[in-house]
């Protein structure tokens, strides 16, 4: 097996796998992605966060048309993670809305996406139903 | 008529569906010549002209080329699915600073035959991963984390309402997309005027539970043109001219502000609602005063949050509302007798002045077989991913 690399930055792994939003300095807003100062206030420290790793599905869709390369059916969703919404898939469960249902409630699970020419593997992630 | 108000004074929609001997500036060319003829002035009298075409991305330059090179300042807007909306937005502007009396704006879109309109990031994997972009990412994400294609979008937003509010399955949103179909076959215009049962809609190719095919707008070609003019100026005008004319009586656009999940899951429901209500309070009209509502159906799974962000209904109250009939064009808030952008289809940058064309026709009392009877007062809104909205509302001449 060759090294692993997380798919998005926000993913850290390891023994436990977690997500890690910045939050505001100021007004605690959380953002998954690079930032220039807080869409809610301005300010432009942030600190990084720990998202919990359980959390609720509070929207979901089965995508039975995709871009090439993507396996279909799949679940993509948002997950509420106390709080903190996260965009992600449903996984380890069938695609189909008798397995799926909102409100359900499911944590983090890592996956290998695939690996590149010189055997590193992107890890992903998604929520398993708990 | 108010010095300081803006009308509609001519306003055209082409055919939606298929040009294939078209191209956008033809179509362009098309709207724009025949709401000038509506309206009964020409391109000499114009102060400005606002265009959009967002997929095709062509200028207003180059519709002034086929059609009147008059030196007048041009206005190239790009706002998403409310590309339209802005344009008009833009001439309303122009008008309302005084810095000329009439206006032109246009919105055109060549999308026939065009497939699923995807996020940003649906491309090929590299050989060699490497960390790119806001998120650091090392391989495509759309369909990886969660899915940016339209139809996945808007599924999950309707979830979302149903998770809030509950009452929402996949039958419901079907059956919004019947009464749509149902609606288009009166409209000689729209891409598609068949009738589908429940049962054709639900069976049909699934797209994006709970989308189907029918449940997604549909990719078309056409455009949409309005002449804007001063009330001030309308006073000077022909009667036959001012018996015509369309009070735009709110126009707003609005972006969203910021809420957690916003970045997550585009939050079409504040700005919206955030719309609705400046638009109200410019206006003075009430939801309950609306004879018709286009609104921006881009998905089935769309139009039933946009009852309740334009506050046709209680909050929370959306799956009551449509299943008491209240939308159907019978009902007590008819919402989309065009056909909605699942039948009469959306291209892009033409919609959000579609939609305008659509309620001033019934306004007018010009609509035909699915005129609304007496029609005074109507409301046109669209969204664009982004996120924008825009919201206008109109009503009939008083003269």
């Amino acid at each position: 097996m060759g090294p692993q690399i997380p798919l998005v930055d926000y993913l850290v792994l390891g023994e436990r796998p977690r997500l890690v939003a910045h939050e505001c300095d100021s007004c605690g807003a959380r953002f998954f992605d690079h930032r220039n100062a807080c869409a809610a206030c301005s300010n432009t420290s942030f600190k990084s966060v720990e998202v919990p790793t359980d959390g609720v599905l509070q929207a979901f869709t089965i995508v039975a048309y995709a871009a090439p390369g993507i396996p279909v059916p799949f679940v993509a969703g948002v997950v509420d993670c106390d709080g903190t919404s996260v965009r992600g898939n449903v996984i380890n469960t069938p695609a189909d809305p008798d397995h799926v249902q909102l409100g359900m409630k499911v944590r983090l699970a890592t996956y290998v996406v695939g690996a590149d020419d010189d055997g590193t593997e992107a890890i992903g992630f998604g929520f398993e139903p708990a | 008529m108010a010095s300081d108000d803006v009308w509609i004074l001519g306003i055209h929609m082409t055919k939606f569906g298929k040009h294939p001997d078209k191209d956008a500036i033809d179509l362009a060319s098309d709207a724009a010549l025949s709401a000038l003829k509506d309206a009964q002035v020409t391109m000499k009298d114009m102060g400005i002209l606002a265009y959009g075409n967002l997929v095709g991305q062509t200028q207003g330059q180059m519709l002034q080329k086929q059609i009147g090179q008059t030196g007048i300042p041009v206005f190239n807007v790009s706002n998403a699915c409310a590309t339209g909306a802005t344009a008009i937005r833009t001439a309303v502007m122009a008008i309302k600073a005084g810095e000329t009396d009439f206006g032109l704006a246009v919105g055109v879109e060549k999308l026939a035959g065009a497939g699923l309109l995807a996020g940003g990031s649906a491309k090929k994997d590299g050989n060699k991963y490497e960390a790119k972009g806001r998120y650091g990412a090392v391989a495509p994400v759309d369909g990886r984390i969660g899915t940016e294609t339209m139809p996945g979008v808007f599924a999950q937003i309707g979830m979302e309402y149903g998770h809030k509010y509950g009452g929402t399955s996949f039958e419901l949103f079907a059956k919004i997309s019947e009464k749509n179909h149902s609606h288009s076959t009166l409209n000689p215009l729209a891409a598609y005027s068949k009738k589908m049962t429940l049962e054709e809609i639900m069976n049909d190719v699934m797209i994006a539970y709970p989308n189907t095919r029918p449940m997604c707008s549909a990719n078309c070609d056409g455009a949409a043109a309005a002449v804007l003019v001063s009330g001030s100026k309308l006073k000077t005008l022909d009667p036959d001219q001012q018996r015509r004319a369309v009070k735009i009586s709110a126009s707003v656009l609005t972006s969203d502000p910021w809420e957690e999940a916003c970045q997550v899951l585009p939050n079409v429901n504040t700005l919206t609602r955030n719309a609705a209500q400046q638009a109200y309070a410019q206006s003075g009209v009430s939801p309950e005063d609306l004879d018709l509502i286009e609104l921006h159906d881009c998905f089935a799974t769309a139009e039933l949050v946009h009852y309740d962000n334009l506050m046709l209904c209680k909050q929370g109250e959306a799956v009551p509302f449509f299943e008491s009939g209240a939308t159907w064009r019978d009902g007590r808030s008819p919402v989309n007798v065009s056909g909605g952008l699942e039948s009469k289809g959306h291209p892009i940058a033409a919609t959000g002045i579609a939609n305008i064309w659509e309620v001033c026709h019934h306004l007018r009392g010009e609509a035909g077989d699915r005129q609304i009877p007496d029609a005074k007062v109507g409301l046109a809104h669209v969204i664009g991913l982004g996120n924008a909205c825009g919201v206008h509302i109109l009503e009939r001449s008083a003269a």
